[in-house]
């Protein structure tokens, strides 16, 4: 008896049960033989982006780059160069967009998940049906009636058109909220037994243990930031974003194939930074969780 | 005192009512003040654009006038004499069943074996699936796909001997859907995903131990008892995530086969919209065609969460 416990125990200590080395390794196979499918359409417009022109229509088409140049990007870079302003200040407009976007939709969805998840006041239910409705309601309309908005609070044509409209994101909130929700009751009553206030519970309690949530809540808010089309709310070159303008360099259709595979490959690059930072908090955290209900 | 009636107790007056409300409302003042910052910038740049929206689809409205209203005729149009909307609602219907559950199911599968992996991998793998969501690619595909000897699937099959000539990939109305579903799917391991990602790592490992306690043997059993039962905010998010995603899908199309695609193969009901909000500034019937996809998409949502609540309790 005292022999089955011991086993039990010590099967607990190796953290899950019933792991075959085999099973892992056929996962492993699994996985790969999929990624390499999801992986090929990526590697295929990096390696268009280093081919020279004449390579890319030739046939058979080749699944690498046989004279590999960096002229597509030359050529991507120069075009943003022609403009009236330094190409330093796209870089500073992207940067300042995204970190701000960031930010204020990282706190800001965190603070209203965690009240509408876990107090009970009048309109909570109300408010909790509106995002969903507003992520299931998509229409082409919105963005005319958005850009109505702006125009009349004065903000097309300024950073604020490009900042503003993003930092409240129903679908933030939604996934902020779902995992918010699964944090027990009885944390939360202990912290205002201690008495806590609500400011506090949401950001020494609660927050800490969210990192999966947050992170890729980061990853989800940077890469949509990152992504603006400023096109559409600002005509001044001074306040347009990196994106925006590579977006221009690319758009020649076909003949530019090249320079408009270098701006995939050049738009993606940052984005992917990001997600590889946050993606390794999330998988940290699992090894030292602390949450009991 | 002799007017109170046997109806009457118990029940609150109006009056009552109001000053219960308020009282509740001034004790939970933080939380509205912590509510504020999401709820303003929220409801001036979603809740009133959706707002000023909604009465579009009753009107005729072209951008240049001042909308008029029309009634329910816009409606009428659409289901009685629009035969290329009848068309896309198929087209709509028969792309969200393929490319919404398999990817959800894929969604939860791959996040789930990922989660089987060494952290490292971990790390890697979900970058692996996750990359195609972030990644604009819409050329490549068309290189990939392209209907002369040039394309690369062209190409391969003319290599191997299965084809003779190269097929139309992207024009042959046979093709379209079907090309446009792959790629749909290869980018749908999007917002979901991840969220699948976090909860898995969110669940507590004390879970873990105490089923291995209780006599759980196998990965299987793993997940249906324990990591199922804890993943329902996820895999509700997931699910809305599919949803819209689904049945929505416009642009893929759009960007790939061409607008409008070959017979309308691949017309969907987001593209209708486009079509008549983008080209031909009819922003009245654009926001009917809309309307009607968003009831459909809140009443499966309904039936979703249902579903799921009930299995998750």
């Amino acid at each position: 008896m005292a022999a089955a416990v011991n086993t039990a125990k010590l099967k607990a200590s190796n953290k899950q049960a019933g792991r075959k080395v085999g099973g892992t390794v056929a996962i492993f196979i699994f996985l790969s033989l999929l990624g390499l499918f999801m992986l090929f359409p990526i590697y295929l417009t990096v390696v268009m982006s280093i081919k020279p022109v004449e390579e890319i229509f030739i046939f058979p088409p080749k699944l690498y780059a046989m004279r590999p140049t960096l002229d597509n990007f030359k050529d991507m870079f120069a075009v943003m160069h022609q403009n009236r302003v330094p190409f330093s200040r796209y870089v500073f407009n992207s940067i300042f967009v995204t970190v701000t976007v960031t930010v204020a939709q990282c706190i800001f969805a965190s603070m209203a998940a965690f009240v509408l998840a876990k107090c009970r006041f009048p309109g909570n239910k109300f408010i909790n049906g509106i995002i969903v409705v507003a992520l299931l309601y998509q229409s082409n309309v919105i963005y005319i009636m958005q850009y109505i908005v702006m125009a009349k609070l004065h903000m097309i044509d300024t950073y604020w058109a490009l900042i503003l409209p993003s930092i409240a994101s129903p679908m933030g909130l939604f996934l902020m909220r779902q995992s918010i929700g699964q944090v027990p009751d009885a944390m939360i009553e202990a912290a205002k037994v201690d008495g806590a206030g609500l400011f506090r519970i949401c950001w020494q309690i609660v927050m800490p243990n969210q990192k999966p949530a947050l992170m890729t809540l980061i990853i989800f808010a940077f890469q949509a930031a990152w992504n603006i089309q400023s096109g559409t709310v600002v005509f001044q070159e001074q306040y347009k974003t990196l994106t925006t303008v590579a977006a221009q360099a690319a758009s020649a259709g076909l003949a530019r194939a090249g320079v408009a595979m270098a701006v995939s490959v050049f738009t993606l690059v940052p984005p992917i930074v990001i997600f590889m930072l946050a993606q390794r908090q999330v998988i940290e955290t699992m090894a030292h969780s602390g949450i009991k209900d | 005192m002799a007017q109170i009636s046997a109806e009457n107790i118990g029940k609150r007056t109006k009056q009552e009512e109001r000053r219960m409300m308020w009282r509740s409302v001034k004790a939970n003042k933080a939380c509205y003040l912590m509510l504020a910052p999401f709820m303003i910038f929220f409801i001036i740049f979603t809740v009133v654009p959706v707002v000023m929206s909604l009465p579009m689809g009753f009107t005729d409205f072209n951008m240049a006038q001042a909308p008029k209203f029309i009634g329910l005729s816009n409606y009428t149009t659409l289901f009685l004499s629009d035969k290329i909307f009848v068309k896309s609602i198929r087209v709509t219907i028969v792309f969200a069943l393929f490319t919404g559950p398999i990817s959800y199911i894929l969604c939860f599968l791959l996040a789930w074996l990922i989660n089987e992996l060494h952290p490292k991998l971990k790390t890697v793998f979900t970058l692996i699936f996750y990359a195609p969501s972030m990644a604009n690619v819409y050329t490549v595909w068309q290189l990939i796909f392209s209907g002369d000897m040039n394309g690369y699937v062209n190409s391969f099959l003319i290599n191997l001997g299965l084809i003779n000539s190269p097929v139309q990939w992207l024009t042959d109305g046979n093709y379209v859907l079907g090309v446009t579903i792959v790629v749909q799917l290869w980018i749908s391991l999007g917002a979901g995903f991840l969220a699948l990602r976090a909860g898995f790592q969110n669940i507590d490992r004390s879970m873990y131990e105490a089923g291995a306690i209780e006599g759980i043997k196998t990965r299987w059993q793993e997940l249906i008892y324990i990591v199922i039962p804890s993943m329902g905010p996820q895999l509700m998010f997931a699910a809305v995530m599919q949803i819209v995603g689904s049945f929505t899908a416009g642009t893929v199309a759009q960007n790939l086969v061409g607008f409008p695609s070959t017979d309308y193969k691949a017309h969907t009901i987001m593209t209708h919209a486009f079509d008549y909000g983008w080209v031909r500034y009819e922003m009245g019937y654009a926001s009917a065609i809309c309307m009607i996809l968003f009831v459909v998409m809140y009443a499966l949502n309904k039936l979703i969460s249902k579903v799921l609540s009930k299995y998750m309790d």
